[in-house]
């Protein structure tokens, strides 16, 4: 036998309760076996949860919902991605940046939850279409790789200006509830990250051949009706952000230099409309909606006693 | 910026050896992860542990672990808790676990960005840590995920190596 090299060698792992391979035949207490994604447990655990005093905690309810349901259905729409991506790399890119997703979805899940006595898991797979409060950009169905880059530049970069706010970063008197910021804070880096990410890919397009801007262009067509919701004021939120949404000025700073950098043009195209008034974070969503939720909570609904 | 706690207890350094199960050469210590080990009546010891990434997946597994090491080592009450705030960021990671890093094959970070009021938009590409194996700092970044959440691909000029480095954040 020749000596492994040394780091990356068998050395390294086999040096008794070091190796993580091992644990896997270990009997943890509580019967949790090893590996990644089984015996979940409260992402929160020992965090205090309490409600600060003169903070509504309904709207705090309904605003951690509202965020958490936009990551867990993009998160949900960039998983569907998986497998069909042009390259390696854009694979482990989007499965990544799912990933990120779900988990700023489980913190914000379980803030919500755990105020109304409900699990995460029970907010994600047994409320029905109408309680989603995501906005309807999270939900779109992207048709080629020009759409999932440009939504992707969209919705992060309006959360990193929402999460911004919600850290409470700027602010001097510090955010009305610590554990939404702090999920906040927590978020912020991940959503500068993936906004780089697509806006790197949006310039890459827009500044490519003649089919890869005409497909770029297309897409910011398709999708900026969707940008209009983004803005509106939500009345659950003006406890936490001056206004109740997060500052356009922000994001179309963002927007005019990717796209000028990129050589494609910003639509005057008209938000889609609403229904009376309503929009997603009303619980009004686009006919895909159903669709995401089947595939979604199929399982959950099958085996409603199943622990994973 | 607060630091982690560093007072050294024997609790502390039974939890401070529990191992990363994605970068098992690095322990939660090295990684900056370990926020404080602690003992009160009411919950016995309690040890305080920071995600790195939101979703990042080990954080259930390094709860067990610490709590199977610390109940080996004869401490019979152990709460592992999470902390939140402030936010990890790569920059908590040790020099012992720069050191480690580099032997087995991955840049550490560089030092993360500083930020202040918004975060600036980057379209050039992020520079690029030296190579772990020749010292190269001719290198190029090949993507910015990799196979886990804290990763990135790069691959050196000098030497031809493909390699992973610590995202710096």
């Amino acid at each position: 036998m020749s000596t492994p090299e040394p780091g990356y060698g068998a050395g390294d792992l086999s040096t008794g309760d070091d190796n993580p391979y091992d644990l896997l035949a270990e009997d943890h207490d509580e019967g949790h076996r090893w590996a990644f994604g089984t015996g979940f447990t409260d992402p929160l655990e020992g965090i205090d949860t309490s409600v600060p005093d003169g903070l509504d905690p309904g709207a705090l309810v309904r605003y951690c919902l509202a965020l958490g349901d936009d990551a867990l259905i993009y998160s949900h729409r960039l998983q569907q991605w998986v497998a069909r991506l042009p390259e390696l790399e854009e694979e482990t890119a989007v499965a990544n940046i799912a990933l990120d997703l779900l988990g700023q979805a489980r913190l914000l899940l379980a803030r919500a939850g755990g105020i109304v006595g409900q699990t995460e898991d029970q907010l994600a797979f047994f409320r029905e279409e109408k309680e989603f409060r995501n906005v309807r950009l999270a939900e779109h169905a992207d048709r080629d790789f020009a759409e999932l880059v440009v939504r992707l530049l969209l919705f992060s970069t309006w959360r990193l200006a929402l999460f911004e706010k919600l850290s409470g970063r700027e602010s001097s008197s510090g955010a009305p509830d610590p554990v939404l910021a702090a999920i906040a804070a927590k978020g912020v880096n991940e959503l500068a990250y993936h906004r780089d990410y697509a806006a790197a890919w949006v310039v890459r397009l827009g500044d490519g051949t003649a089919l890869s801007h005409a497909k770029a262009q297309a897409a910011i067509g398709a999708l900026w009706p969707l940008a209009g919701e983004l803005f509106l004021p939500d009345p659950n939120a003006l406890a936490f952000i001056p206004g109740g949404s997060a500052d356009p000025a922000a994001f179309d700073a963002v927007l005019d230099t990717v796209l000028s950098t990129a050589g494609l043009n910003r639509p005057a195209a008209v938000p889609l409309a609403t229904v009376g008034g309503r929009t997603g974070r009303d619980g009004v969503h686009t006919e895909a909606m159903g669709y995401i939720l089947a595939e979604l909570q199929s399982i959950a609904r099958a085996h409603p006693d199943a622990t994973w | 910026m607060v630091a982690p706690t560093t007072k050294r207890t024997p609790a502390y350094d039974v939890a401070a050896a529990t191992p990363d199960p994605e970068i098992p050469t690095l322990t939660i210590e090295d990684l900056g992860i370990l926020r404080s080990v602690d003992y009160s009546p009411d919950q016995g010891t309690v040890v305080t542990v920071t995600p790195t990434y939101s979703g990042c997946p080990a954080m259930r597994e390094i709860a067990a672990d610490v709590q199977a090491r610390l109940s080996r080592a004869g401490f019979e009450r152990v709460t592992v808790a999470t902390q939140l705030a402030p936010p990890w960021t790569t920059d908590w990671i040790t020099a012992e676990g720069h050191r480690k890093l580099t032997a087995v094959g991955i840049a550490p970070p560089s030092p993360a960005p500083r930020r202040a009021g918004p975060v600036p938009l980057t379209l050039s590409r992020p520079p690029s840590p030296g190579c772990p194996r020749c010292g190269s700092p001719d290198t190029r970044l090949t993507a910015q995920f990799s196979a886990t959440a804290c990763k990135s691909l790069h691959r050196c000029n000098a030497c031809g190596e493909p390699f992973e480095g610590v995202k710096a954040l």
